[in-house]
C-alpha cells in the first residue's frame, strides 16, 4: 500500500515525468515553468523508504508569445517534458509548449576557480601594473548551484498546436505531434526538420480527424506509433517510405452498437499512447477506458480496464461542461505488470495487468495525512451508498488528475492534481 | 418506434469480493443523459392538454427529437464560443463539429431536416438556447419550480403541433436557431438537399473562422444575431468573445462555397499584407 508525502502549491501542472534512472523528476506548468525535484540518497540509517524528493532546479522554459499574423497568443504553458538519457555529468531534456520545443542543459557546479591573476575574488580588474607574481588558479568547493540552459531553440515547425514529443531509442532524433501534422528532428540540428506524417485535408473543411498522441517506439529506431481523435492508433515504420501517411499497422476496436450514442466519437478519442518498456504492448486512453493493445495484433486490444464506467450515463452533462475532452494521461509501472489513470474527485486508478485487480486512490491531503497508507476509495453508481462510499453525483469534476508517472524501477509514483504534486511509495519493511 | 440504443446502465459486477460493485442507476439525474441512455423516442403530447400536464409530461418523458435539438443546439454555441485570444484547441473542435453533422444526418434520414421561414427570427431563438440549457440542468433543480418563459413557448408549440416534432433550422447564420413564430405556425418544406448546402456552408463558415481568423467573416456570422444572443453567450459560458481577428492567411485557399463576401475580405487584407511589405522593405 503507498504512502507518500505532497510537495508544492504551485501553478496548474501540466505534465510529470520521471528520468531514465528515476532519480529526477521533472513537472511543468501552465505558467511555462520547469521545476526539477531530485531524489535524496539513500540515508542509511532510515531503511524504511527511499529518499525523498526535493526541488533541485526551477526555471522558466517557455515565456508567453503573440503571433503578431494570427492576433492570437501563445500560451506558454508546457505541454510535455521528455528527458534524454544520461550521457556525461549532465541532464538534458525537451520541453515544448503548443509551438517551440527546447533541449535544456541541467547542470551541476560545486567547485568555482579561486586565484585569478588579473581579477579580484569579487571579479573586479586589477591594475596589471599591481601584479608582481603570477599563481595558478585552483577550483575550491563551493555551494551546489544547479543551472539550466538552453541548447537547442526548435521553432517554426508547427502551424498547430503541440501535443507530443518523443525521443528515439537511437538518442539523436526525435518527433514531434501537432493536430495535423508530424516532424521529425535531429536533436544538434533546429533550422530544419522532416515531415514525416501529415493529415491536414485539401480543404478543412473535410477534416474529421486529429492526431492526438505519437510515440517513437522503445527499441525499434525506425517505429513510431500516432493515436486519433477517432480512437485508431496507426503503427508506422520510417523505412517504408518518407511520408508515412500510409500506416503499416491499423489498430483499431470495432464499435459496440449496443453502446452507440451521439458521444461514442467523443469518448472514443485517445488522449494518450504509450509502449511497454518491454515494446510488445501499447496503451491507451480514451475518455471512459485505458485498453493494451498487443503490437502483433491490430482488430482489438488484448486487454480493456474501465476506469469510470458510472460516467458513461453522465455523458451529456460531462459534453455540457467540456470535461467529456478532458485529455487523461496514463503510464507503466517499470515491469509493465501495473497501468496507472487518473480520474476525476482527484482519484486515480491502478490495475494490475497479472491479477486482474485495480484500486482506487485519492490524492489529497484532507483525506491523507502524510506518511499514512491511501485508503482504497469506491464510488457508488446508485442511489444506495456504502459508508466510506461516494456517490457519483457529489464527484468533484473541477478536480481531475490528467498527468500522473511512474519511477521507471521503484513503486514511486507522482500524481498531479491541479496545483499539487503528490509522490506516493510503496511502504518498504 | 425506433429504438436507437439499448440500456446502457447496466454495469459489470464485480465478484471477486462476493459484492456488487456498481448498481444500475434508476433516478434519471439528468434529462439529458436519460434519454441518450435510454434512447426511446416518444411523440409529442396532444395539443389541448394544459400547461402544466405538459410540463410535467415533459420533465418525465422529453421527447428524444427534442433532446436531439438540444445536443445540436448546445453543439453549435460550443463551437461558436471559441477563445479568440489564444487559437481554439482544434481537437475539441473537430469532435463537436462531427457530432453536429451526425445529428444532422440523422435529423435528415428522419425527415425532420425542414426548414423555416428564415423571417422568424429574434427572440425564439433566445428561448430555444435557454430552453437547451434548462434541459440540461438536474431534475432536481425543475423539481424546485424553477420555470423559465421559454418553457411556456416550449408548450405552445406542442400545443400547435399535432405528431409532428419540432423543426429545427440552421439558417446561412450558423450559431442561430431560426425557430417557428409561435403565432404563425407556418412551415416551410424544401428539399433537404438544400438544407444540407446550407448546413455545410454553416460548418464552412466556422472552420473557416478557425483557420482563417478574418474578422469581417466572424462579424458575419453574428450579424443576423439579435444582440441578447450575445449577452446570453456571455451568461452561458462566462467569456468574452474577442472579435478582433488577424489577417486572411494567403496561402490557403478555400473552396468555392465559401460567400463572396469573405472573398473580397481576403483581397482587402493581401493588400493590407503588402502594404505591410512596403513598409518593411522601404525601412
Amino acid at each position: 500500500m503507498p504512502f507518500g508525502l505532497a510537495l508544492q502549491s504551485a501553478d496548474i501542472i501540466s505534465t510529470v515525468e520521471f528520468n531514465h534512472s528515476g532519480e529526477l523528476l521533472a513537472t511543468g506548468d501552465k505558467g511555462g515553468r520547469v521545476v526539477i525535484f531530485q531524489q535524496e540518497q539513500e540515508n542509511k540509517t532510515q531503511t524504511h523508504s527511499r529518499g525523498e524528493y526535493n526541488v533541485y532546479s526551477t526555471f522558466q522554459s517557455h515565456e508567453p508569445e503573440f503571433d503578431y499574423l494570427k492576433s492570437l497568443e501563445i500560451e506558454e504553458k508546457i505541454n510535455k517534458i521528455r528527458w534524454l538519457p544520461q550521457k556525461n555529468a549532465a541532464q538534458f531534456l525537451l520541453s515544448t509548449n503548443d509551438k517551440t520545443i527546447k533541449l535544456w542543459k541541467i547542470s551541476e557546479r560545486d567547485k568555482r576557480p579561486e586565484g585569478y591573476n588579473l581579477k579580484e575574488e569579487d571579479g573586479r580588474y586589477r591594475d596589471p601594473t599591481t601584479v608582481t607574481t603570477l599563481r595558478v588558479p585552483v577550483f575550491r568547493p563551493m555551494d551546489l548551484m544547479v543551472e539550466a540552459s538552453p541548447r537547442r531553440i526548435f521553432a517554426n515547425a508547427h502551424t498547430y498546436h503541440i501535443n507530443s514529443i518523443s525521443i528515439n531509442s537511437d538518442y539523436e532524433t526525435y518527433l514531434s505531434a501537432d493536430d495535423l501534422r508530424i516532424n521529425l528532428w535531429h536533436l544538434e540540428i533546429t533550422d530544419r526538420s522532416f515531415n514525416i506524417v501529415d493529415i491536414k485535408p485539401a480543404n478543412m473543411e473535410e477534416l474529421t480527424e486529429v492526431i492526438t498522441a505519437a510515440e517513437f517506439h522503445p527499441n525499434s529506431c525506425n517505429t513510431f506509433v500516432y493515436s486519433s481523435s477517432k480512437g485508431t492508433i496507426r503503427l508506422c515504420d520510417m523505412r517504408a517510405s518518407a511520408l508515412c501517411d500510409r500506416h503499416s499497422k491499423l489498430f483499431e476496436e470495432p464499435e459496440d452498437p449496443s453502446n452507440r450514442s451521439f458521444f461514442s466519437e467523443i469518448i472514443s478519442s485517445i488522449s494518450d499512447v504509450k509502449f511497454s518498456h518491454s515494446g510488445r504492448y501499447m496503451m491507451t486512453r480514451d475518455y471512459l477506458s485505458v485498453k493494451i493493445w498487443d503490437l502483433n495484433m491490430e482488430n482489438r486490444p488484448v486487454e480493456t480496464y474501465q476506469v469510470h464506467e458510472y460516467l458513461r450515463s453522465k455523458l451529456c452533462s460531462l459534453y455540457e461542461n467540456d470535461c467529456i475532452f478532458d485529455k487523461f494521461e496514463c503510464c507503466w509501472n517499470g515491469s509493465d505488470s501495473v497501468v496507472m489513470t487518473g480520474s476525476y474527485n482527484n482519484f486515480f486508478r491502478m490495475f494490475d495487468r497479472n491479477t486482474k485487480r485495480d484500486i482506487t486512490l485519492e490524492a489529497s491531503r484532507e483525506n491523507n495525512k502524510p506518511r499514512t497508507v491511501l485508503k482504497p476509495r469506491k464510488v457508488c453508481a446508485s442511489g444506495k451508498r456504502k459508508k466510506d462510499e461516494i456517490s457519483v453525483d457529489s464527484l468533484d469534476f473541477n478536480k481531475k488528475i490528467l498527468h500522473t508517472a511512474w519511477h521507471p524501477k521503484e513503486n514511486i509514483i507522482a500524481v498531479a492534481t491541479t496545483n499539487n504534486l503528490y509522490i506516493f511509495q510503496d511502504k518498504v519493511n | 418506434m425506433e429504438v436507437l440504443f439499448k440500456l446502457t446502465s447496466q454495469m459489470e459486477t464485480d465478484d471477486r469480493e462476493g459484492n456488487r460493485m456498481w448498481e444500475e442507476d434508476s433516478s434519471p439525474k439528468h434529462l439529458l443523459d436519460t434519454m441518450f441512455a435510454r434512447g426511446i423516442k416518444r411523440k409529442c403530447f396532444d395539443g389541448e392538454e394544459d400547461i402544466e400536464g405538459t410540463l410535467a409530461g415533459f420533465k418525465s418523458v422529453p421527447s428524444y427529437n427534442l433532446q436531439r435539438q438540444s445536443l445540436l443546439d448546445m453543439s453549435l454555441v460550443k463551437l461558436q464560443l471559441c477563445h479568440m485570444l489564444v487559437e481554439p484547441n482544434l481537437c475539441r473542435s473537430v469532435l463537436i463539429a462531427n457530432t453536429v453533422r451526425q445529428i444532422q444526418e440523422e435529423m435528415t434520414q428522419d425527415g425532420t431536416w425542414q426548414v423555416i421561414n428564415a423571417q422568424n427570427t429574434g427572440q425564439a431563438s433566445l428561448d430555444r438556447l435557454v430552453s437547451s440549457d434548462i434541459l440540461c440542468r438536474s431534475t432536481k433543480e425543475q423539481g424546485e419550480g424553477k420555470l423559465v418563459p421559454s418553457y411556456s413557448s416550449f408548450s405552445k408549440d406542442f400545443e400547435d403541433i399535432q405528431s409532428q416534432d419540432i423543426i429545427s433550422d440552421l439558417s446561412t447564420v450558423a450559431s442561430v436557431q431560426a425557430p417557428r413564430n409561435p403565432q404563425s405556425n407556418v412551415w416551410e418544406m424544401e428539399n433537404p438537399q438544400e438544407n444540407r448546402g446550407n448546413f455545410q456552408k454553416s460548418l464552412d463558415q466556422i472552420f473557416e473562422t478557425l483557420e482563417n481568423k478574418n474578422p469581417n467573416s466572424v462579424e458575419d456570422l453574428f450579424s443576423d444575431v439579435d444582440n441578447s444572443y450575445y449577452d446570453l453567450d456571455t451568461v452561458l459560458t462566462g467569456m468574452m468573445s474577442n472579435t478582433k481577428m488577424g489577417h486572411c492567411d494567403v496561402l490557403e485557399s478555400f473552396s468555392s462555397q465559401t460567400t463572396t463576401n469573405s472573398n473580397s475580405n481576403c483581397k482587402s487584407d493581401i493588400n493590407e499584407l503588402d502594404h505591410i511589405v512596403e513598409i518593411l522593405v522601404e525601412s
